[in-house]
């Protein structure tokens, strides 16, 4: 393989982390939405978030994004960039399955934790982001860490629509040396290398997090003056 | 929106086709990924490092790496090697090994979870080791990863669409094809999109009929 041809791999390589990027973020932003929506006391809030869940678990990613390049733009008669395309597609379909992540990780939490919470006269919100998503998020990071490389593998499907990600620049250099099994031994090496990556990141993150959980909150300096010396003992 | 029923009714006949083509890649495919994965499970129980480390690097590459990139290369590197088999072969194969090292996990989790006290009687009546496997362990290991294995085969049915790329014509093979003949886009990606949808849920549904038979 020519220098010419890596630089095309490479660049493939970067529109894929570009795409896992963008598509991790909106994936996380629609996962903590709809699971957190699902143990909302709305019956309508909840029947939303499990129709989304439903609907996009249901169908395949790869007819999402078909249906996302080619039925959105003559039926609202805008044309997304490919990029944010493929974002849109991927990101709603593996958010949905991060939402069953979210709702299953949020219901595991011990119920006696919300029950102290109102108790004490928390706010639902209060509630959720004090006591439930401190205690369910590290819990969440084992199977968000899977949901990530089945994300990366997901990426792939949009060299089918002709934008050049790694997958794409491994069929070009197929074309342009008539050869396929070292250019795709290649391919496939640095997807591993990726996922490989991610599912560290994700096994440090995860011990950082839950090393955290059952610790008070980092006090703001002088937010709260130390008493000094209460009834004399210090 | 225009919405045109027509191209609907003129898109049906395909649909059929590809439902057969989706439906057949993926009984062939669950066969596969269900023999083989257990082939797997039982090779990482081998005692020799000599086994389980080429098993589990394999099987940890194909896991973590794109399905779409292993089937062009399967696609395009088998008839480099000399091996032609159709586009179909070719898929259910990919399709079939790549689902085998999910399945493998499944397996293995289902042969530990067996109580020990199992192995421990297969020792006390002297069974050998082929017996112990094939009448002890494996009809209760089997048992227990079945709702297990049938989430695989739904996320296999929405993995299908990807032989497309191969040019096999399953549903969405139909779907491209209609589109680039009519020109109509909306009609066959939203029915095949429903059609997706609605499949998946009949799946889960008689998946959990099956999982309260096995309960009892």
């Amino acid at each position: 393989m020519t220098s010419g041809l890596w630089e095309l791999v490479l660049k493939g390589a970067w529109v894929t982390v570009q795409l896992l990027v963008l598509s991790a973020l909106l994936a996380t932003a629609a996962a903590f939405v709809a699971g957190v929506a699902r143990t909302h006391k709305l019956w309508i809030v909840r029947f939303l978030a499990g129709l989304y869940t439903e609907v996009f678990r249901g169908t395949s990613a790869l007819v999402m994004i078909f249906w996302v390049f080619f039925v959105l733009p003559p039926a609202f008669g805008w044309q997304l960039v490919p990029l944010w395309a493929g974002t849109l597609a991927l990101g709603l379909t593996y958010g949905a399955y991060g939402a069953e992540i979210v709702r299953g990780a949020l219901v595991a939490v011990d119920p006696a934790q919300q029950e102290g919470g109102i108790a004490l006269s928390f706010t639902p919100w209060q509630r959720m982001r004090l006591i439930l998503l401190p205690q369910a998020v590290p819990e969440m990071i084992p199977p968000f860490s899977n949901l990530l490389v089945e994300l990366l593998k997901g990426t792939a499907l949009v060299s089918i629509m002709g934008m050049g990600d790694l997958a794409f620049s491994g069929n070009l250099v197929r074309l342009a040396l008539q050869e396929s099994a070292e250019i795709y031994t290649y391919i496939l090496l640095i997807y591993f290398v990726i996922a490989f990556l991610l599912t560290r990141a994700m096994r440090g993150l995860e011990k950082k997090l839950k090393a955290q959980v059952g610790k008070a909150p980092r006090k703001r300096e002088s937010a709260l003056p130390e008493p000094a010396g209460i009834g004399g003992v210090r | 929106m225009n919405w045109d029923w027509s191209a609907v009714s003129d898109f049906m006949p395909h649909f059929w086709d590809g439902l057969l083509v989706t439906l057949r890649i993926l009984v062939l495919g669950s066969a596969i990924s269900f023999v083989l994965g257990l082939v797997w499970a039982l090779l990482m129980r081998v005692p020799s490092r000599w086994v389980t480390w080429p098993v589990g690097i394999v099987t940890e590459f194909v896991r973590n790496t794109p399905l779409l990139v292993q089937l062009f290369f399967l696609f395009y590197v088998l008839p480099e090697w000399g091996v032609t088999a159709s586009a179909l072969t070719t898929g259910v194969i990919g399709i079939g090994l790549h689902y085998s090292t999910y399945t493998m996990q499944v397996y293995r989790a289902g042969i530990e979870a067996v109580p020990a006290g199992q192995w421990e009687a297969a020792t006390a009546l002297n069974l050998p080791l082929r017996r112990t496997w094939t009448a002890v362990i494996l009809p209760q290991a089997v048992r227990r990863v079945v709702p297990a294995l049938g989430n695989y085969v739904i996320s296999m049915l929405k993995d299908t669409p990807m032989l497309m790329a191969i040019t096999v014509l399953e549903m969405l093979g139909e779907a491209r094809l209609f589109s680039q003949e009519t020109f109509r886009f909306t009609e066959p990606l939203t029915v095949i999109g429903v059609a997706f949808i609605v499949l998946s849920y009949l799946a889960s549904l008689a998946l959990r009929a099956l999982e309260r038979r096995l309960a009892h």
